[in-house]
């Protein structure tokens, strides 16, 4: 097996330090690390029962190239003052793809603002995620389901709302699993932690995964902790921590469906540490040369997971060039479509910027609406 | 009618609130079995279950955070911060999503949360323990604010806290959980957000406080009374959003404002009040409007905190001093 933590050598690592060797061992911990395809599409170990649905499978591959398309559009987009800030998941679309079609419909999906892979299983439309990232709130309005939280833009600060959410799930008994994804920085935050630490107390049913893709915008992993592995985070809060190819979808799939399985069936949470990289920059705002070797990037080219995926399915027979060129179209045409849906939607009237801010507008403001609306009070 | 302490009156109302709505749950540090710090949860726990009355770890943004996502789910959490001086933690919750979540997704998901906590200083209290930053919270755009001043207003604007379909703060004066009271009825009624409460007529001055200070403000309105100074009260209960049309209307009467509050001046909220003031209501004003405030100091510990109050005389001086003017 692969060691993916980021201490390769374990030597240095943190569980082989010098400690007094009279003292009596009273716990261990191990953190396991799961991947079935390798970055040239072979197969590591026999594949979970879902993989024999070939349907499935080029479901996944085809959200893992729509969602590439579609950042590219994204990114042509803002670089053509169309669309504000936005953050591409080059490189890691396994992550929120692999775990939300591990979710039911009545699961509840808290993601981070790379998420877009998530939210596309999920039923979003295309055009909504770029209506919030052109500046409309109307796109966290959204088609998916109605109780999924909107992308969480401050780091971590999503993983308490997932432990309130999952609480309500379990109070209610309801057979409902709460699904948090956030990046390897949010592990660095309190947040995280606390929700952690309260999910494991309860037991609750849900779900954290990190997409840990090894640069927290110009910070590498390796200064963000001085642990072997994410996953072990977990132990601290009492509950598994795994470690899962994030580049391999079908691992991804499977970690989910487990740890989904189990925290529906009353077994509390788990914890997916995905190990995966960004192949692009943080956002559109960023330009991950000035921090990031070229070598290093090229390097993680070769484990990417559309690739990866595709030379599985070409290799079953189960996948074709005329299939790979039709898929192309089909997503190039998609996208094509939710951005003129998208350029089309025109701006809201000014003053529906305090249509939601209450129930029920207090008169104080409301006389700020007038104010906006340019209506002048008596 | 029973009579009740403040915090007396908002145990009853949170019990009310819990029989009548099995989405309403209690979450904080010791609210359960230790029934809260000042008592305010005593009882729940046991007659509501562990899973209602949720003692939490000691953790403020998980507290506030939990609440958002359980008011996500339709649940009406009341979270408990045991002192203000914790309550920092909770405000990226509070700014960046519990205040705006119904805004954010357009009214797809609402958080109807409300985070209680004791609030200013009087009680000999640790370092931390006394401070009043209201005037912080009120400037968050979706929050409600809301301060008691009596056992009365305590159950009635709670309840009408936790059946609110939007996040309210609820500052309780920490200096009047036990030393108001006064009779309430455990009737279920809840009391209107968003007005402001004139406790006291009067033609020649308006004097403007929330909370605990209402205390020395009906002192002082007393004490002028024999001075031939009749003045007007108002108790503001809701700081977010205030009531405007009270307070202008009474300014309009009495030409004369004096604001009193336990915060530090600078960025107060009466600043806020006398910023309304001189903008609508200028032509109206007699005398400059007056703050009497906690000094721009830090909260004092103990031996000096009856100092950094506004007292009484402060109170006095000020208004016989707007009153003076012409």
């Amino acid at each position: 097996m692969r060691c993916r933590g980021h201490n390769r050598s374990g030597s240095e690592g943190v569980t082989s330090r010098r400690v007094n060797q009279d003292l009596p061992v009273i716990a261990r911990f191990e953190v396991r690390y799961r991947n079935y395809l390798a970055p040239d599409g072979s197969i590591q170990r026999p594949l979970p029962s879902f993989a024999s649905d070939s349907k499935l499978l080029i479901e996944l591959y085809r959200s893992m190239v729509l969602l590439r398309l579609f950042d590219r559009k994204a990114v042509a987009l803002q670089r053509t003052g169309r669309l504000g800030t936005y953050a591409v998941s080059l490189g890691q679309e396994a992550v929120s793809v692999g775990i939300a079609s591990a979710m039911r419909e009545e699961d509840v999906l808290l993601p981070s603002y790379r998420d877009n892979g998530a939210l596309l299983w999920r039923g979003v439309k295309l055009e909504e995620i770029l209506l919030f990232w052109g500046g409309d709130e109307r796109g966290n309005q959204f088609s998916g389901p109605v109780h999924d939280f909107p992308f969480c833009v401050p780091v971590g600060s999503q993983a308490p709302h997932a432990a309130g959410v999952a609480y309500a799930l379990k109070l209610r008994k309801e057979p409902r699993v709460a699904v948090c994804l956030f990046g390897d920085g949010a592990t660095s935050k309190g947040d995280v932690y606390e929700a952690m630490n309260f999910a494991g107390v309860h037991k609750l049913p849900l779900v954290f995964v990190v997409a840990n893709n090894q640069w927290a915008i110009s910070v590498p992993l390796r200064q963000q902790t001085a642990c072997e592995t994410l996953a072990q985070k977990a132990i601290a809060a009492g509950f598994i921590g795994e470690q899962v190819d994030g580049s391999d979808v079908v691992a991804m799939r499977a970690a989910g469906e487990e740890a989904i399985a189990a925290a529906r069936d009353g077994n509390g949470p788990r914890f997916i540490e995905a190990v995966t990289y960004r192949l692009g920059d943080h956002t559109t705002s960023d330009d991950a040369a000035r921090y990031r070797p070229a070598e290093e990037v090229q390097a993680h080219w070769k484990e990417e997971p559309i690739a990866r995926l595709r030379a599985y399915l070409v290799a079953q027979k189960m996948w074709s060039k005329v299939d790979e060129e039709r898929l192309a179209a089909d997503c190039h045409a998609h996208v094509e479509a939710a951005a003129e849906r998208y350029l089309a939607t025109l701006p809201r009237r000014p003053e529906t910027i305090f249509d939601h801010l209450y129930a029920e507008l207090p008169e104080v403001y409301a006389a700020q609406r007038r104010e906006l609306a340019g209506e002048h009070d008596a | 009618m029973p009579e009740a302490t403040l915090v007396e009156a908002v145990n009853l109302a949170l019990a009310r609130a819990m029989e009548d709505d099995p989405d309403v749950v209690m979450l904080g540090e010791d609210v359960g079995v230790n029934g809260g710090v000042f008592r305010a949860t005593a009882g729940l726990q046991k007659r509501f279950g562990a899973e209602r009355v949720l003692d939490t770890p000691l953790a403020e943004l998980l507290i506030s955070g939990l609440c958002v996502g359980m008011a996500a789910q339709g649940l009406k959490p009341v979270g408990e911060i045991q002192f203000m001086g914790f309550i920092y933690p909770c405000l990226d919750q509070l700014v960046n999503h519990a205040s705006r979540l119904r805004n954010r997704t357009q009214g797809r998901l609402t958080c109807p949360m409300v985070l209680r906590t004791p609030h200013g200083a009087g009680i000999r209290a640790p370092e931390h323990h006394s401070e009043s930053t209201e005037a912080m919270l009120a400037h968050i755009p979706g929050l409600r604010v809301v301060m008691p001043s009596s056992p009365e207003r305590a159950y009635g604007l709670l309840l009408a806290a936790i059946r609110d379909p939007d996040p309210v703060v609820f500052l309780e004066p920490t200096r009047l959980y036990r030393a108001a009271k006064g009779e309430v009825e455990d009737d279920g009624q809840a009391l209107p957000l968003d007005v402001a409460f004139v406790v006291r007529k009067g033609r020649d001055l308006t004097l403007i406080c929330w909370g605990a200070m209402l205390k020395e403000t009906m002192a002082a309105a007393e004490a002028l009374s024999a001075e031939g100074i009749a003045a007007e009260v108002i108790d503001l209960a809701t700081l977010k959003p205030y009531d405007e049309d009270t307070v202008l209307g009474s300014v309009a009467k009495t030409g004369r404002c004096v604001i009193v509050h336990e915060a530090a001046r600078t960025g107060g909220f009466g600043a806020e009040i006398a910023a309304t003031i001189a903008e609508r209501r200028l032509s109206s004003l007699l005398a400059p409007v007056t703050r009497v405030s906690g000094y721009d100091t830090v909260v004092p510990m103990a031996r000096l905190e009856q100092y950094y109050m506004p007292s009484v005389e402060r109170i006095m001086t000020a208004a016989r001093k707007v009153c003076q003017f012409s």
